[in-house]
């Protein structure tokens, strides 16, 4: 699934590659009840959170790593997105439209959004787009925030509550099911809208990696000049990479409202921004598999460091190091590290890999 | 007028801190090209740990002055060791890597000094016992406190001392050489490592005496603060020209101006649609429209292809 080519001899036998895809999509389907029985059914609710981060991850992935432009602000688009989805299917205005028609619409928003971003930054470069951005994300926030006077549009601080779930006719993703004996509460639900959409934006940006255009964003990431004297429009390719990683969070912020059923202005901080923005970094920077990889430990690590309180408590007689600081310590000594040791990421693409350990004379400060 | 002037002047303490800590990160910015995003957290360190100092010392009963001595010192002290190591264990090691390196790792380092404060401190506002008892001053209308225009004139102290360093020492003569060209510098015989770790100190120096007024200032301090006010401070040193010592001067009373204006005026001028809650948008757009519109500042040289 994650690039042909690359497999062992082995599973070249189309076969067995397709006993190993059946093998995979059943795993998948099993998965989320069989964490529900081990490990409890708060972490199956982590791992619906994990693949809304692939799908943020991803969309970062093609501003940052294909394109190189480094995005600080990229949770902004989520917000934007769930938002617009909170807005249009909730008690604020009374209105309750459709999943079906909100999705893709608030997709469109943050594409929107995305193209108003990009097209004044379109000069700047490296740091200081990074810093635009951030700003950019930061005069997001805030204005949720203050949106509530004089005419209440997001409820500022409180932020909005009571969204509808996702629902299709009379099948609300928020009720429990029970089919052919087996329990589907709305985790389970959620799991698979997840990871259906998880694995389309997989397949759309392995494509588009391949496709004219990322090729077009990848020569734009190695070198602008070159890109341009190529015949490269870099001013539209850019606005599209800008675009298309903004509906890519545009639907996840969409999924995340009907998921949560509450979103408030506190979910789109400049820290979350990092965080997928280090889920790139971490797993590999324009690497699919790296970028998913990234995703599903960023997630799952921080939630396994809740056991550190209770662990303190266990061996040392009390809770020294309170975990949720304790977090976000080891999360910065890891960015940290990761530059200083494997700046390429846990599982880095190939030309990537090759930009960051060799030529490195090509990017002195000065 | 008088709310204008008033105004005015409290732009002018606001800008003076926003401005000492813009020296940080435009001395970093013009001899390594790297925005030090962990410069703001190391003022926080410098702001808390002269907070914390304050309030043993006054508990003990020292004289005010030798309290603010004290902490100033104490904060200076830990901030140079910190801001000396951060550059000699994270960004040293980076300094030929590409540029995306480097400033994934300054955010690294932003977040674990942020943190290794809320483990330190807490994450509650602490409390900056009042040393200086705000007396207040009249001036045409004008009502100043002690404590504006002490923080006011020790800024523009540091600053004129900073200046002078720069332009007219032997190490201050070895910093503007690596600023043009470290190879060359390195081939005069600067050692361009030490030219670096000095630039880390001093800036990190005069970081914490700003930490230290912010929190005399506005009287609490938070493991949080450095945020804004790194934020507030690179737009400054931006707005100035980022790389330019005295460019971050001016950036920084001018943003702390605006800001004041725009805070005071704002309500009055949408009809009171938008509020001063908004005051903080101002130093971003602020930032945005220079970034977009003029990326080399009032006193910046071109700076062709970075932006």
């Amino acid at each position: 699934m994650i690039s042909a080519g690359h497999h062992p001899r082995f599973l070249n036998d189309p076969r067995l590659q397709w006993a190993l895809y059946c093998a995979a999509a059943v795993a998948l389907i099993a998965l989320p009840f069989a964490v529900d029985a081990t490990l409890g059914r708060a972490w199956v609710r982590i791992i619906d959170v994990a693949l809304l981060f692939i799908l943020l991850g991803l969309g970062l992935n093609i501003v940052v790593g294909y394109a190189g432009l480094l995005d600080l602000g990229y949770i902004a688009f989520f917000a934007v997105g769930a938002y617009s989805y909170a807005l249009l299917a909730s008690p604020q205005f009374g209105i309750h439209g459709s999943f079906v028609a909100l999705l893709p619409l608030g997709a469109l928003v943050a594409a929107v959004f995305g193209i108003l971003i990009g097209a004044p930054t379109l000069r700047l470069r490296g740091d200081y787009l990074a810093i635009v951005t951030l700003g950019f994300g930061e005069i997001i926030r805030i204005c949720l925030n203050n949106l509530n006077r004089p005419v209440n549009i997001t409820n500022g601080p409180q932020g909005i509550t009571l969204i509808d779930p996702l629902a299709l006719g009379d099948i609300a993703l928020n009720q429990t099911y029970t089919i052919a004996g087996v329990t589907v509460a709305p985790v389970h639900s959620y799991y698979f809208v997840f990871l259906a959409c998880a694995a389309t934006s997989i397949f759309i940006s392995l494509r588009l990696e391949d496709s004219r255009i990322g090729r077009a964003w990848i020569a734009i990431r190695e070198d602008e000049l070159a890109a341009r004297s190529m015949g490269i429009n870099t001013r539209n390719v850019k606005l599209l990479a800008f675009a298309m990683g903004a509906t890519f969070g545009g639907v996840a912020g969409g999924l995340f409202a009907s998921f949560q059923g509450f979103i408030s202005p506190e979910s789109f901080t400049l820290l979350d921004s990092v965080m997928v923005l280090c889920m790139v970094v971490l797993g590999g920077m324009g690497n699919v598999g790296g970028v998913v990889l990234g995703a599903l430990l960023l997630t799952a690590l921080p939630e396994a460091l809740r056991y550190a309180g209770p662990l303190q408590q266990d061996w040392l007689g009390a809770v020294y190091v309170d975990p949720s600081n304790l977090r976000m310590l080891l999360f910065g000594l890891a960015l940290v590290l990761m530059m200083l040791f494997r700046p390429a990421g846990l599982w880095p693409s190939t030309t990537r890999r090759r930009e960051l350990s060799g030529g490195r004379d090509a990017h002195v400060a000065k | 007028m008088d709310i204008f002037l008033q105004q005015i002047v409290n732009g002018l303490v606001l800008g003076s801190i926003y401005a000492l800590v813009a020296l940080g990160y435009t001395m970093v910015y013009g001899i390594l090209g790297l925005i030090n995003f962990a410069h703001g957290d190391i003022c926080m360190i410098g702001a808390l740990t002269a907070l914390t100092v304050a309030q043993a010392l006054a508990a003990m009963g020292l004289p005010v002055p030798l309290v603010l001595v004290l902490a100033a010192l104490t904060a200076v002290l830990v901030c140079v060791v910190l801001g000396v190591s951060i550059e000699r264990v994270a960004y040293r090691p980076l300094r030929r890597a590409p540029r995306l390196a480097p400033l994934i790792t300054a955010i690294g380092v932003s977040i674990l000094l942020q943190y290794s404060a809320a483990l330190t401190w807490g994450k509650q506002y602490l409390a900056m016992p009042e040393l200086v008892k705000p007396g207040e001053i009249a001036l045409g209308g004008v009502h100043l406190t002690d404590l504006q225009v002490f923080i006011f004139l020790l800024a523009c102290a540091v600053m004129a001392g900073l200046l002078w360093f720069i332009h007219s020492s032997r190490m201050g003569r070895a910093m503007r050489a690596t600023e043009q060209n470290p190879d060359v510098a390195g081939l005069m015989g600067v050692d361009v490592n030490r030219v670096i770790a000095f630039t880390f100190l001093l800036g990190s120096a005069v970081g914490a005496i700003a930490g230290m007024m912010v929190v005399l200032y506005y009287g609490v301090g938070h493991y949080f603060m450095g945020f804004m006010l790194g934020l507030k401070a690179f737009t400054a040193a931006v707005l100035g020209g980022i790389g330019n010592v005295a460019g971050a001067m001016l950036g920084g009373l001018l943003l702390g101006i605006v800001e004041s204006l725009a805070a005071g005026y704002i309500g009055d001028l949408t009809g009171g649609v938008l509020g001063s809650n908004y005051r903080d948008v101002f130093a971003f757009l602020v930032l945005i429209l220079v970034l977009v519109f003029r990326p080399s500042g009032i006193m910046g040289q071109h700076t062709g292809d970075r932006a």
